[in-house]
């Protein structure tokens, strides 16, 4: 979609996509190209689709930040559950969307075809009625995402120590939204200029988590909603910000992010995990203290520790140039991999292997030349 | 999975583990509202939640909840995530 008329409200868009030129003639001209992180992964996803970026005046170039979970789920991870899904008796339920991307060992949907007892889960909550149907089973669920989905597993781990159900453990992998971003502005060949946050994140955690990239890094933060108007109404908060030199953490999202976040998923999420020491990202690396595991309280749901399992460590492939276009220093098309030995069905590299991550969009929208 | 849906309150199942049943495009699943749990759960019924993986974790005006269906419409993700929401079994 790049013609204004097919939005929703194209009055709207037309309206906003002006105010940002005007806003942007406010910022000097040496600053410009404005590089401005969409951090989710379903931003992402809708600049591509929408040809926001083609609308959009050339002084302001997106840069794909790190918020796909299925994107930056380590490729050793995928071993660890493959190794678990394996183990006879086991019966290992994962989201869809992280049975097809492919490990060392291949993927979960390889073990499956290999004879091993894979289920697809809508949430965790089905993965524990599973676990009390078939009490003869080790049923172990692989517990990915950010703040988004990381409440959904504390919530499960409580009920399944309120009924006793034994049989029930968890591969936690749940990932922190603020430490990778810490990571990618630390890189002294990193110059962003502001970042537009995930509503859905902020839902759950407000809007603390943003609050050292205005302090420490000096960088507007404006959190948004997943419709093109709220996007765009985020994007002109950011760019006002930059042209006023301000750097503050705005809400463009007020209808549904309160700014403390939401108190029951906080509590439970604090009670059932703590921080892990480090955690491996898919193209970012190892980073400190960004990842959860089980608290102390709940580990004996830990599937790690109740099956002996050594957490699985592979190297990023090579060549791949992941790396650099998270961090605003390479665009997809220019990484040598790209639509040659990395592709959506094939991929190499982490923003190749979710339709949320930019490379995988850029394959799907655009032409290289573009 | 991580984008979530919006669905609409239509009962409540199990006041004591805090369950309600929400509707979408006439399918229906229960999910855990323990996260948007009220003093008065009635005051629930016939409002939007966006709903995340079984669990509905904020309440949306009627309004948001359209523009975000139809957000992920054009993104192509209402299907995806419809999909999961309509085709996994409800939780218990």
């Amino acid at each position: 979609m790049k013609f204004i008329d097919e939005f929703r409200d194209p009055q709207a868009v037309k309206t906003l996509i002006t105010q940002i030129g005007t806003a942007l003639k406010g910022v000097d001209p040496s600053r410009q190209p404005l590089q401005i992180m969409e951090v989710c992964g379903g931003h992402t996803h809708a600049i591509f689709r929408f040809g926001l970026d083609k609308l959009l005046p050339e002084g302001i170039e997106f840069v794909h930040g790190p918020g796909c979970p299925v994107c930056v789920l380590p490729r050793g991870r995928i071993d660890d559950a493959v190794t678990l899904a394996r183990q006879p008796g086991t019966l290992l339920c994962s989201y869809g969307d992280a049975v097809r991307v492919p490990g060392d060992l291949g993927s979960l949907l390889d073990a499956k075809a290999a004879g091993a007892d894979v289920r697809i889960v809508y949430s965790p909550l089905d993965a524990l009625a599973l676990a009390k149907q078939n009490p003869d089973k080790q049923v172990v669920f692989f517990a990915i995402g950010f703040e988004t989905t990381a409440p959904a597993t504390a919530l499960t781990l409580r009920q399944a120590r309120q009924q006793g159900v034994e049989n029930f453990s968890v591969l936690c992998h749940h990932i922190t939204i603020g430490p990778p971003l810490r990571a990618i502005l630390d890189d002294p060949g990193v110059r962003l200029d502001g970042l537009v946050a995930p509503g859905h994140v902020s839902m759950v955690v407000g809007q603390s988590p943003y609050q050292f990239i205005v302090e420490e890094y000096r960088k507007p933060v404006v959190i948004a909603g997943f419709e093109p108007i709220d996007f765009l109404t985020a994007l002109l908060g950011v760019v006002r910000q930059i042209a006023d030199g301000r750097a503050e953490v705005e809400n463009a999202y007020k209808r549904a992010v309160q700014s403390a976040g939401n108190a029951v998923a906080l509590r439970a999420m604090a009670e059932v995990f703590t921080l892990a020491p480090k955690s491996d990202w898919r193209g970012l690396g190892a980073i400190d203290q960004s990842g959860l595991m089980l608290s102390d309280a709940f580990a004996e749901f830990d599937a790690e520790r109740r099956f002996g399992l050594k957490p699985t460590q592979v190297a990023e492939p090579e060549g791949c140039g992941c790396a650099q276009v998270l961090r605003g220093q390479l665009r997809p098309a220019d990484c040598p991999l790209f639509g040659k030995a990395c592709t959506p069905s094939a991929p190499v590299g982490a923003l190749m292997v979710s339709s949320e991550g930019a490379c995988a969009a850029y394959y799907q929208y655009r032409s290289p030349q573009d | 999975m991580c984008l979530g849906v919006p669905a609409r309150i239509e009962a409540i199942v199990d006041a004591e583990q805090q369950l309600v049943t929400v509707a979408l495009s006439g399918v229906e699943r229960n999910v855990n509202a323990s996260c948007i749990w009220p003093e008065s759960p009635e005051t629930l019924l016939g409002q939007w939640a966006l709903i995340h993986v079984g669990f509905a974790m904020a309440l949306l005006s009627e309004s948001e909840a359209e523009q975000t269906l139809s957000a992920l419409a054009a993104m192509g993700a209402e299907e995806h995530e419809m999909a999961d929401f309509s085709g996994l079994g409800g939780a218990q």
